[in-house]
Formats: C-alpha cells, structure tokens, sequence
C-alpha cells in the first residue's frame, strides 16, 4: 500500500558531465523527444538535454494542444499523420496518462474561396488515408449546436472541413512523460542551463558552453530552441529564414460541458474548444509585429473574444481567466526546418515550429533521432531541409496553419 | 506586449494603427548573385535586441517610416523618414 504512494521522482538532478555523444538545446517536446528517441530507438543514451529555463517553459508549456493530420501539401499531410499515429499511442509508450481526447476537428470556411481551400484540403487528406471531409451548415449545427449557423453573422458559416481523428492532448505531460522517458533510458535532462556559445573546429560542431562557464564537448549539437532557433543558429553563423513573432492565447471560467469538438475559423481568425475541465481555451493568429516579448494585449483579446462571440453569441457573459503568449519562429511557408546544414557537421536544426509544433514532437524526435544515429536524413522530413529555400523548393502550409494550429 | 509608436507625421499612436513592414535590410544590386538574392529574400537577422524596421501607418497618413526598436521589450528608441539615417 506504502508503494502505491511512493513519490517517483520524474527526472533527477545531475552534474553535467564533460563529455556527451549528443547536446540537445531546448527542453520542450521536440528537445525530449528527440533524447527520448534516440535511447529507445537507437540506444544512444549519454545525452543531455539543456534548457535555460525549466522543463517545458517554451512553447511546449504555453500552446493550446490542438493535435491534428489535415494539412494541405503531401509533404505535410504525411509528416503529421505519422505524428497523429505516434500520439495515438503515446500514453501506452511512455506509460502516463497524456488525457489525449480525439473528440475531433471543424475548420469553418465563411467564403466562397475558403470552402474551395476545404474541399482542396479534404482532397489531398483522403488520398494520403487521413480522415477529413467537407460537411455542411445542417450537419455542423447537429455536431455544435452553440454554433450559430444561421445567416445572421456578417460572415454566415458555408461549410465545415471535419477531421474525426483530431483533438487536444495535456501539454505539460507530454513534456513531463518524455522526460521521464529519457532519464529512464539513461539520458539527462538539465533544465536552467543556458547555452551561450558552440564550439566549432574545422567545420565540426566540438561542443557547446553554458551560462555557468560549463564546457561540454559533443560532436552533434542540436537546436530545439522554438523561438530563440535564431539566437542559438548565430552561434554557429547558420543564417535561418526565421522571425520570432508573439502568439497569444486565453482561456475562461469553466462552463457545463456543451462543445465537443475544436472549432477554427481562419475567416474570423480565431479557435474555440472546451476542456475537459470546461474551460474554453480560445486563441489567434500571431502579434501583427515580431518581438521576443511574450506578454499579452488588450488588442487581441478583444479580437479573440469579438471573434468567438460571432461564432458562440450564447458565451457573452462568460468571462476570460487568464490569457498569455508564446515565441513563434515563423518560416516563410509556415513549414519547420529540419535536419543538417550544408557545411558544418554535428549541427542538426529541429526548428521553425511557428505556430504548429506541438503536434510534431513524436514525428520530430523520432526522425531527427533517426538521422542523427544513422547519418541518413529520413525521408519524411527531408522536404523540411533548410536548403529547400536556396532550391526554391518550398513546402507551403500557410492555407492549412495559419489560425488553426 | 503592446506599445505606442511615433509616426513621424502624426506623431505617437497606439501600434495597432500600423502595419509592420519587418527588419530594414539592404537590398542587392540587380547582377548579385543568386545566393544573396535568396539571402535577402528570406533569410533574416530576427535579433533579440536593437533592431531598425520598417513600419506603414495604415489608420493614419498611409505613409512608410524607419522605427530602431529592441525586440526584447518593444521599447521604441526613435522613429524617422528613410533617408534621414543611414539603413
Ligand atoms: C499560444 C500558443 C498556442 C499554440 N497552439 C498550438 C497548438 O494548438 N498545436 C500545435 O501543434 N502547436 C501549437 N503551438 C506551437 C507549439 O507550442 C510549438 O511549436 C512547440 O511547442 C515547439 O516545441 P519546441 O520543443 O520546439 O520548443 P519549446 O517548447 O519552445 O522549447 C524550446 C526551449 O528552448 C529553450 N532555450 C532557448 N534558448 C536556449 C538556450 N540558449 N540554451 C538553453 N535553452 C534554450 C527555451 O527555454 C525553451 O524551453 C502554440 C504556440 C503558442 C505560443
Ligand atoms: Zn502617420
């Protein structure tokens, strides 16, 4: 019975050691995942993950969860569906209850061009097998009925893109069951542990050194760092087609449960979904500026909450409890950039995660683990190589990632 | 976080009134190479400091200017007409 109670400590605290076969940067889902990965998958285990605040205080610990497959490019549709699969099995895998709910996924299109992107989407989703389709006012009214379908709004709802299989996920324990996953498999996490600088040697990554006068040799370095990718790339002079804009979020009282899907209007520029607590959690689109300030703004919350209102006029006397923003590295085509770079070995980038990351940890990890233990680049992610922009080979996403991240 | 910035025209307003316009960068001469053209199209400082940009008064007098701001707490340390400091 005593057992039953026993406190397990997560992870524990470690002496950085001078020497690791692999220095991840970053400990949100894509820095664990990867060290995760890397010991399960391919028995690499001196590995330390390095964060400069604690575990899962990036974007990892502030996204609204949101995990889907229905992107628009074939690249994309088939990255993330592995990811979706990878999630779906996730509380088994890593043994914690990650309350992963695939209580399913409505992208509302209000014109006429938006249901044209839909149908283009749905298209695109079957073939690749990823259950999406377009549905109607009639059928949307039957699965929201708070949704106001009518032809009252100045944009009415046209149609609907349903994606069964998508859902939200509990964030924080995602982070913390990766964690836990690496420190079982021999890894180390080291949280308040800044990298300040990396070593190279004739073009070959040596090492990284820490806030606290630490020198770790390492011959792979990986930056997970969200939106700092920038900051940590310049250390190696690896120019990224990045730039890090605020993304804000906020959520209300808890409510009786009365929604059970994730709501997006691109149109309106907002999403809506409850909790399993009852809260809703609404969210937008980045800051219109780029900034590394993640404090929030009058401006776009009176935006998210005008917005809902149009899509939920019911919710006008709920009222917001919290709101707060993250640090998006945007790319160009809302796509990451991942994998090595031309020109210097040992640094490996698992970046530009924008807005839509968090869905992406378990393909990431597990594919960046992949390359850095075989030396091969998989071929799931090598779409996503940063050289795509020299090769005019863009992976554009913006119509599918924009809002609904 | 927001903040006020001031046109050079209409003088300080609420951000939300202007359109941002992203890091001021030089542009290549037409014969440069293809890498610099792919350099200057996508690739960007994004410096967690002092940075100049550029800004469009969208709810005001339409027209284009030259903010240096910190990125890292959205203070505006001054605002100008191109041509008046170096880019
Ligand atoms: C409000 C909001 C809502 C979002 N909603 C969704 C969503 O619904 N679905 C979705 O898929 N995605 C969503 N996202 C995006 C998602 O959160 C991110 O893409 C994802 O969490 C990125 O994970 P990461 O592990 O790469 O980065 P992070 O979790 O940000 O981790 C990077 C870490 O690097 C650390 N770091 C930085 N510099 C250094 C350094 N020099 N040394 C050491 N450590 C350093 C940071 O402290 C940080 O902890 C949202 C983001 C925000 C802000
Ligand atoms: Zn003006």
């Amino acid at each position: 019975m005593r057992a039953l109670f026993r406190k397990e400590k997560m992870w524990q605290r470690h002496k950085l050691k001078p020497r690791y076969d692999v220095v991840v940067i970053g400990a949100g889902v894509h820095g664990l995942s990867i060290a995760y990965y890397l010991a399960k998958n391919h028995e690499i285990t001196n590995v330390a993950v390095l964060d400069k605040v604690y575990l899962g205080g990036g974007n990892s610990g502030r996204n609204t969860a949101i995990i889907r497959a229905n992107y628009m490019t074939v690249e994309g549709v088939h990255f993330y569906s592995e990811s979706l699969k990878l999630y779906e099995e996730l509380s088994k895998e890593l043994n914690f209850n990650l309350l992963f709910s695939q209580i399913g996924h409505l992208s509302l299109a209000h014109t006429d061009s938006a249901v044209n992107g839909l149908w283009r989407r749905a298209e695109v989703n079957k073939a690749l097998g990823v259950n999406s389709r377009v549905i109607w006012p009639d059928e949307i009214k039957r699965m929201v009925p708070a949704l106001d379908t009518s032809d009252r709004p100045r944009y009415p709802v046209k149609a609907a893109l349903y994606h069964a299989p998508g859902g939200v996920i509990r964030h924080d324990a995602v982070v913390w069951g990766y964690a836990r996953g690496v420190e079982r498999h021999g890894g180390e996490v080291h949280p308040r542990t800044e990298v300040i600088a990396i070593d190279v040697k004739d073009h070959q990554v040596t090492g990284v050194r820490t806030d606290k006068g630490e020198v770790i040799r390492a011959d792979c370095v990986v930056n997970a760092t969200s939106g700092y990718c920038t900051t940590v790339s310049k250390m190696v002079g690896v120019d990224l087609p990045v730039v890090t804009h605020p993304l804000q979020a906020c959520v209300t009282e808890p409510l009786k449960p009365f929604l059970d899907k994730v709501v997006v209007s691109a149109n309106l520029h907002v999403y809506v979904y409850q909790t399993d607590r009852g809260e809703l959690v609404m969210g937008s689109e980045i800051d219109p500026y780029s900034s590394y300030s993640q404090g929030s703004t009058l401006e776009t919350l009176e935006s998210i909450v005008a917005h809902a209102l149009e899509l939920f006029p019911g919710l006008r006397h709920v009222r917001v409890l919290r709101q707060w923003g993250g640090l998006c590295d945007m790319t160009p085509d809302y796509s990451p950039i991942l994998g090595e770079v031309d020109g210097l070995k040992g640094f490996v980038l698992d970046v530009g995660w924008g807005t839509y990351g968090f869905k992406a940890g378990p393909v990431s990890g597990k594919r960046i683990a992949e390359l850095i233990a075989t030396k091969r680049t998989p071929d799931i992610i090598r779409p996503f190589r940063l050289s795509r922009f020299r090769e005019d080979r863009l992976v554009s996403e913006k119509g599918a990632a924009a809002v609904s991240h | 976080m927001g903040f006020l910035l001031e046109c050079p025209n209409c003088g300080k307003r609420d951000v939300y009134e202007f359109r941002f316009g992203g890091e001021a960068h030089r542009r290549p001469r037409v014969n440069s190479s293809s890498e610099e053209w792919m350099k200057y199209v996508y690739m960007r400082e994004n410096v967690a400091g002092v940075q100049q940009e550029w800004w469009f008064h969208r709810l005001g007098c339409h027209k284009w200017f030259l903010a240096i701001r910190d990125t890292r707490d959205n203070s505006v340390m001054r605002t100008f007409w191109m041509g008046e400091e170096l880019v």
